[in-house]
């Protein structure tokens, strides 16, 4: 059998990959074109404001889903923020290299490994039963805090490690203590990267579904504080497919989330972008 | 309150706050661990993991089925994913023009910050129907499959395009300069340079494949058998958690517990399994 | 330091801490929480808005679930109402439960609105739905394989049919498990080769609803007996109960509430 010359070989070669490349674009094309698509005739201000009505032709909109959704990852981001970067400033600044270091390091690590049902599995069983928060947005948001603190630590860590050592080196000359170092020149420092950071796990928390599923309950009504339960706008786009004959709703409600997710992502980026030149305008 | 005083309380805050990690880890393995012990114990680990049968309702915990769903599901996705995001990575890393790279990029960020649950959407809207023309309710393993590829591609793509890039440009010229092609350079060189990189990735993409809930429970029909091929409904280890956690009780709760053992282990064998082959690559030795 | 304006976010995050944990501390006493059957769940969502029209100070809340979760999260005390659309298991009469008939609702076997069979015997049904009858054909119709479509194990409305219809035969394994009434009928509806069952209360022109026996799937038959698979709708609460829960109960158990019992298909019992 004739072996293929190199010449052949290469085009088969390029074809293939192009049309990987090809492919790729398309099935993200087909996805949020689809979504899309089907689901802005359905957006209006109206959709935005009314709460959803339940019943099977899912009248109404999705106002209580929003407000739930800011709740839940409001008080996720409270918690979670102030914990990840004091991690983080451990990891980064005071870690010797040591047994200790290298088991929260273990930690950090294989918690961003487990996948989001476990998480919900153990919310489910601390918070929603043992301490009794039942299905509410505190037990919805203790899950995610604990789901998404290894991205906010990883990414705090590389923005305080990025900056550059000259400015801490200023400082411990100046006499100042290692706190008052971190605190008066690192962090405010690192602030765009430590924004990147928030702002990423706050869109990770939006899209976030499966842990959720068993700790937050699945009310669509308003909640009122707390301990009520709630829908986040990922979970009111699984009911309404599950639950309901109303494709064009749940479409609608998957284009709001998904021009919500592109909105943080583009935010994300500029910030990280301006976080960069910064650092790189720097010594 | 002196300076000093402040950095000593700085200093143990950050200590306490850093081992939360730790253990909130070990907090989700004693919990789990101790709700799924007792279904292990009354239904003797080698029934639970290998037994066919899964009908609580008769008494009956066999996890094998799902086991083998989640297997099936995930194999298929990286079958899929791995051709064509090791091409998407070569064209991103090696072969497209600084335009094309412009789209493509962000594009593939894009891709990972789709919610899974929008995935499950149009699989359910789109596949399935297409699906049930080729036989079959639709809700099948292909359609799982299809969708856990679309997931899966950004992660395998990305790192995978990290790696490609990673691989000495003194390896590339080297190569090229003896008169090889692109394709040639790439495949005998670059690509094996690059192969522990790309390992990883398609690790990492089983691992998140595995732990997928939401979009498997939308498109796999979610019965409880043996998918034979791939037209067949099935269920997931993870979907099989998120249905029936909120209604199961007793030995039924405690099952789902030992369903999340089960993964639990899983993940973290794929995550050793990651780490190792990460490790290797960065001490590969290199060529000058 | 104090200059550079992004330190602002420290004082702001604490102030909106602040606002979420007081508004967090804020009790909702007057609100019942219910969840369970997906069976109920429409009818009483619409009997919790007449009665929140009545009676604004109070917030209900309608969750679905199955009717496991229901029995589960109300004798757990998760909720106030758990809603449960079969009768209560043996193992389940040990939990203090106190039943409140909502109302009484038929079963319904539905197949896609093109499906040119107009009914099932009785032993047609158990034996598709356990797999001994594969192919429309074997039953009249066309020569093409059944897709059965059920509920997951926790439905109350399987549990039902299980009892009324299957007796000791078991649901195929190889059936699609849906996690609601709604799944199911879009399920069917979507599929010209499926069968399910499914809340009388639900059928709408989107599905068949066939001929039990020779006997039409209708309100009227499920009333005066002749069709036979006919189910209990239960509300209950953990020992009798009192305050709001209570008179929100007997709101539904009135006429006005049973008005919308009957108005959305299901059977009253005042």
């Amino acid at each position: 059998m004739r072996r293929p010359s190199p010449k052949t070989t290469q085009r088969l070669a390029m074809v293939y990959i192009w049309s990987g490349g090809f492919i790729t674009v398309m099935i993200l094309l087909v996805i949020i074109g689809y979504v899309v698509i089907n689901g802005i005739p359905e957006l209006s201000i109206e959709f935005l404001t009314t709460p959803p009505r339940g019943g099977l032709s899912a009248e109404g909109g999705i106002s209580t889903v929003i407000v739930s959704t800011i709740y839940l990852v409001g008080l996720t981001m409270v918690i979670l923020v102030p914990v990840g970067i004091l991690s983080a400033i451990y990891l980064a600044e005071y870690a010797p290299d040591n047994r200790l270091t290298r088991l929260i390091r273990y930690g950090v690590e294989t918690l961003a490994g487990i996948p989001s049902i476990i998480f919900g599995l153990f919310g489910y069983a601390l918070f929603v039963t043992v301490l009794s928060f039942n299905f509410s947005i505190l037990s919805g948001a203790l899950t995610l805090v604990c789901l998404l603190l290894p991205t906010m630590i990883r990414t705090t860590e590389e923005a305080i490690k990025s900056v550059p050592y000259s400015h801490r080196e200023a400082a411990l000359a100046l006499g100042t203590t290692r706190w008052q170092m971190i605190s008066r020149v690192v962090l405010p420092t690192a602030v765009p990267g430590i924004v990147t950071a928030v702002i990423l796990c706050v869109g990770r928390a939006i899209e976030e579904t499966a842990c959720l599923y068993v700790t937050l309950g699945s009310s669509a009504g308003m909640p009122t504080s707390l301990l009520d339960g709630g829908r986040t706008l990922s979970l009111h786009v699984f009911y309404l497919a599950m639950e309901t004959n109303a494709p064009e709703k749940a479409m609608a409600t998957g284009a709001v989330l998904i021009i919500t997710i592109i909105v943080i992502n583009a935010i994300t980026n500029w910030f990280s972008a301006r976080f960069q030149r910064k650092m790189k305008g720097v010594s | 309150m002196s300076r000093y005083f402040t950095d000593r309380l700085a200093k143990y805050t950050v200590l306490i706050c850093a081992t939360t990690s730790f253990v909130i880890l070990l907090a989700i393995a004693i919990f789990i661990f101790k709700e799924g012990f007792p279904a292990f114990q009354e239904i003797g680990v080698f029934d639970f993991i290998f037994g066919d049968v899964w009908r609580p309702g008769q008494g009956q915990y066999g996890i094998l089925t799902m086991i083998v769903g989640s297997i099936v599901v995930t194999v298929g996705s990286l079958l899929l994913a791995v051709p064509l995001g090791i091409a998407c990575a070569i064209l991103l890393a090696e072969v497209a023009p600084y335009r094309v790279r412009r789209i493509l990029r962000p594009a593939v960020e894009l891709l990972v910050g789709i919610p899974s649950v929008v995935y499950g959407l149009v699989g359910m809207i789109i596949l399935v129907p297409a699906i049930r023309q080729i036989g079959g309710t639709g809700f099948s393993v292909l359609a799982a499959s299809i969708v856990l590829m679309a997931m899966v591609l950004p992660t395998i793509i990305s790192i995978s395009e990290d790696s490609i890039r990673a691989v000495p440009p003194t390896y590339k010229e080297g190569s090229l300069a003896l008169g090889a092609t692109q394709w040639q350079t790439i495949r005998k060189v670059i690509l094996p340079a690059a192969k522990s990189g790309i390992g990883a990735s398609i690790v990492l993409g089983m691992g998140r494949a595995i732990g997928e809930t939401m979009a498997m429970i939308m498109v796999i029909g979610n019965s409880i058998r043996l998918p034979l091929s791939p037209l067949d409904s099935a269920r997931t280890l993870t979907g099989n958690i998120a249905v029936e956690i909120s209604y199961a009780t007793g030995i039924h709760e405690d099952a789902l517990f030992a369903t999340g053992v089960v993964l639990f282990i899983f993940i973290m064998i794929l995550n050793s399994i990651a780490i190792i082959v990460l490790k290797r690559g960065r001490h590969a030795p290199t060529v000058t | 330091m104090l200059k550079n304006k992004k330190w602002l976010i420290v004082p702001f995050s604490i102030i909106l801490a602040a606002i979420l944990i007081i508004s967090g501390c804020g009790s909702s006493s007057d609100s019942i929480t219910e969840a369970g059957s997906t069976t109920v769940q429409p009818v009483l969502e619409l009997i919790a808005d007449k009665y929140m029209g009545e009676y604004p100070d109070v917030n209900i809340v309608v969750q679905g679930g199955g009717s496991s979760a229901g029995v589960k999260s109300v004798s757990e005390g998760t909720v106030d109402i758990g809603a449960a659309s079969r009768e209560l298991k043996s193992s389940e009469q040990g939990l203090g439960l106190v039943e409140h008939v909502l109302a009484k609702d038929g079963i319904a076997i539905a197949a896609h609105p093109s499906q040119s069979i107009s009914g099932l015997t009785a032993e047609q049904v158990v034996a598709i739905f356990s797999g001994e009858i594969t192919n429309w054909s074997e039953v009249g119709g066309a020569d093409e394989a059944i897709h059965v479509v059920a509920r997951e194990e926790g439905s109350g409305t399987r549990d039902a049919f299980e009892e009324l219809v299957m007796g000791d035969a078991l649901i195929i394994d190889g059936a699609t498990l849906l996690p609601s009434n709604a799944a199911v009928r879009t399920a069917v509806s979507n599929d010209p080769d499926a069968i399910g069952f499914l809340s009388m209360g639900y059928v709408t022109g989107d599905v068949k609803a066939l001929d039990i026996d020779g006997v039409a799937a209708t309100i009227e038959n499920a009333r005066n007996g002749s069709y036979p698979v006919v189910r209990p709708l239960l509300l209950l609460t953990k020992g009798e109960p009192e305050g709001v829960v209570k008179e929100f109960i007997d709101y539904c158990l009135s006429s006005e509430g049973q008005d919308v019992v009957a108005d959305e298909g299901y059977i009253r019992i005042d």
